[in-house]
């Protein structure tokens, strides 16, 4: 076993010691982690919040997942069940297994063998993560030496700081002694990574690592995070909203919405021939910084679904172009659609014909909602402009049919109804 | 383009400085947070100005030191030839009928005790705008309609509503002045990419059928490249560039300026990894004690890597003006500007 392990990192640790192992199942040729139909319910007053609702994905070693989605979808809660720290009220089924180890049902106590020394974890916000009454040094040496008691206290000292030197903190040896207050936003997420990576994890589960980051610190860490990969052969599970972050370091991609992985592929069938309506909405609807054309966005209609009791059929048919009464009737499940990519759509055929198309599938139903209602009046009749005479409107706006006063109406891209869901 | 018409808010010095009290019995001023230091901008009538930096480089005070909303403590605001600094909050009424703010957090800025109908009459009533009862339901009725939400949900509460409809209710709110100018103030950063697409069609939709001029403040140069006609880059209380929005985003000649367009990822796989990144070391130093002569030359990678030890002893010693050094629009605050493609 520790011979496939040592296999993986790259020497620059000197630490070696065992692994995880102490559970039954342990096997070391099992896939890295696999996580089954998982399933994580959080009753509340209001019904039962289904927040994960069958998520199945298998982490290969040395790759990196990332997974996508907007707030609310999931993402946070998936990674938390593997990790054992959701509260005590929600209700988890399914199959967590690392290297072949049944993590769901597991005690606190054996879970905490696993934690930090199999699976690690990033959290998104540096300024909560760390104990502020204890100095970085020792909040890292605390996580060596839970792992291996026989480590004196000198030696960890000398890996924390080689760890800090090792995320890119200038005066390493020094900085152990200062506390977490002490470090900038950035420099804090560094000394969490070093943490996550102090015991050799096979597992990094990174939630959000740089979203509380400014750019320029997030291109940092980044960095530092491609080391930590590096240096201890893991592989990651990078949970994010940004897709610039997934496109530039994920091999696979996997997309959730409504607390259930709608689309899963490699990177590039994901970003160049997305099979699901919601992931091509999804990229169609980024302004992106390398075009200077300036085309009008594609916003998917309507917000994204409330997890507490949800209907029957496709949690994505009420915002979707391409929807159909089939639709409706029963959710569908991933179909594969070549070379592992899975979609859960019963059109994907339709979906793939759309290439690079998302404005107009998407505006066509824009399109359909003015014709549908009635064009609102103008906002004091007095300073209104046509649409097709201002500068600015791109092409595509006006080939839409006008109504009647010569707007486009697409003002109304929201429906009437609103609805729960989105970041509440 | 714009250099022929006469800029609508124009702002020469403009200074924001907040006092840091000493501890002890007698709280004496030690020090200040330069949080604006010396800020010059001009929007122009019909025009997006998109005011971008990192967090902490004085973006929204800005934005609120031209408002008057936090008064400013020295330069000057000039608002259609009427200058702004220094009035007080009766004077600035009359002027709160041209600008107006949106403010990021659609769950911070509405009252949740109030129904959207009042919220969005609330500037009606509080100008006089309105004869009556009838024209004051008419006129809500009309804005909500613009911002595209149904006008028989008015009698609902802001915590009916997801984020992106709040943030429309905001902007309702704004519009119902019929204002010239908008100070967006990070509109849609607070929104999901699905829906913050959405309420950026509409601010775009909104500009061009009312004439109206923004100041659209965010840190995602993504969206303010979508947006904005201008972009001017903040640091450290001071504009480093600014130039036309494709002039910046194609030729930028400020070392921060590209630092900052590299370092943001890329949603494609393949032109992300192919890529050359500049990665700038360190983190914004603080406000109340910036660095003497250039501010950003702490992190620069020009200062670092480039230049001569008698051209650093300049970037020390001098401040570098914002002047221009590309082209006459394309201003740039550093020495030794340079166009540089990183895109």
């Amino acid at each position: 076993m520790s011979t496939a392990v040592s296999s993986q990192s790259s020497g620059a640790l000197s630490q070696g010691g065992t692994r995880a192992t102490s559970l039954p199942g342990f096997d070391a040729s099992a896939p890295l982690l696999t996580v089954e139909d998982l399933n994580v319910r959080f009753p509340t007053e209001d019904g039962v919040v289904h927040a994960v609702r069958g998520v199945d994905y298998t982490l290969r070693s040395g790759e990196v997942l990332g997974i996508v989605g907007e707030s609310g979808s999931g993402k946070s809660v998936t990674s938390l069940a593997v990790m054992g720290l959701l509260p005590g009220s929600a209700r988890v089924s399914g199959s967590i297994r690392y290297r072949g180890q049944e993590l769901l049902g597991q005690s606190d106590r054996s879970m905490s063998r696993v934690r930090g020394k199999g699976v690690s974890m990033i959290f998104q916000d540096p300024m909560t993560s760390l104990d502020p009454v204890y100095r970085v040094g020792f909040q890292i040496e605390e996580t060596l030496r839970s792992h291996d008691k026989s480590l004196s206290s000198k030696a960890a000292a000398g890996r924390a700081g080689e760890l800090l030197e090792m995320v890119g903190i200038p005066n390493a040896r020094e900085r152990v002694r200062s506390y977490p207050h002490e470090f900038s936003g950035g420099m804090r997420q560094r000394v969490v990574i070093a943490i996550a990576m102090a015991n050799q994890p096979d597992v990094i589960i990174a939630d959000e690592p740089t979203t509380a980051l400014d750019v320029t610190v997030q291109a940092q860490i980044l960095e530092v995070l491609q080391t930590a990969l590096t240096e201890t052969g893991a592989a990651m599970v990078l949970i994010t909203h940004d897709l610039g972050v997934v496109a530039g370091i994920a091999d696979r991609v996997l997309v959730m919405y409504a607390g259930r992985p709608v689309e899963i592929g490699s990177v590039e069938d994901i970003y160049y021939e997305p099979r699901m309506p919601y992931t091509l909405g999804l990229l169609g609807s980024l302004p992106r910084l390398d075009s200077s054309t300036k085309q009008r966005l594609t916003p998917i209609k309507g917000s994204p679904p409330s997890v507490v009791n949800m209907p029957p059929g496709c949690p994505f048919a009420p915002r979707c172009p391409l929807h159909q009464p089939e639709c409706d009737v029963a959710e569908p499940d991933r179909v594969d659609v070549g070379h592992g990519h899975t979609a859960a759509c019963i059109r994907t055929d339709e979906v793939a014909r759309a290439h690079g198309e998302a404005a107009r599938i998407f505006d066509e139903t824009a399109t359909d909602d003015v014709l549908g209602s009635e064009a609102p009046v103008d906002l004091a009749g007095e300073v209104g402009v046509t649409d097709s005479g201002a500068p600015g409107v791109p092409l595509a706006d006006q080939n839409q049919t006008p109504t009647a006063d010569g707007r486009t109406g697409s003002l109304l891209d929201t429906p009437a109804v609103p609805q729960d869901g989105d970041r509440r | 383009m714009t250099a022929t018409r006469e800029p609508i808010l124009s702002v020469r010095g403009l200074e924001k400085h907040f006092p840091i009290k000493g501890g002890g019995l007698i709280k004496r001023t030690v020090g200040a947070v330069r949080a604006v230091d010396g800020l010059d901008l001009d929007l122009y009538p019909g025009e997006v100005l998109g005011l971008v930096g990192e967090s902490g480089c004085g973006k929204s005070t800005t934005g609120r030191a031209i408002l008057n909303l936090q008064p400013a403590t020295g330069g000057s605001v000039v608002f259609q030839g009427r200058e702004i600094v220094g009035l007080g909050r009766k004077e600035m009424r009359p002027l709160r009928r041209d600008i107006q703010i949106v403010f990021q957090d659609p769950y911070a800025s509405l009252n949740p005790r109030l129904p959207v109908f009042d919220i969005v009459a609330e500037p009606l009533i509080i100008h006089g705008l309105t004869k009556d009862e009838a024209e004051l339901r008419e006129r809500v009725r009309t804005l909500v309609e613009t911002v595209g939400l149904n006008p028989e949900h008015t009698n609902r509460y802001p915590a009916e509503f997801s984020g992106g409809q709040r943030q429309r209710i905001g902007i309702a709110r704004a519009l119902a002045l019929e204002p010239k100018v908008l100070v967006l103030d990070e509109p849609v950063s607070a929104l999901d990419v699905s829906i913050q697409a959405g309420v950026i069609n509409l601010l775009e939709d909104l500009k061009n059928r009312l004439g109206l001029s923004y100041l659209f403040i965010a840190h995602d140069l993504s969206v303010v490249r979508h947006i904005s006609d201008r972009v001017a880059v903040m640091y450290l209380g001071k504009i480093i560039e600014v130039a036309d929005r494709d002039d910046l985003f194609e030729r930028p000649t400020h070392p921060y300026t590209q630092a900052l367009l590299s370092a943001i990822p890329l949603p494609d796989p393949r032109l992300e990894r192919s890529r050359q990144r500049i990665i700038i070391t360190g983190d914004v130093p603080s406000p109340a004690n910036p660095p003497s002569g250039c501010r950003f030359r702490t992190r620069c990678q020009k200062f670092a890597n480039e230049l001569s030890e008698t051209q650093r002893e300049k970037c020390m010693t001098l401040e570098p003006p914002l002047e221009s050094r590309a082209t006459a629009s394309h201003l740039s605050a550093c020495h030794y500007a340079e166009a540089t493609k990183v895109l």
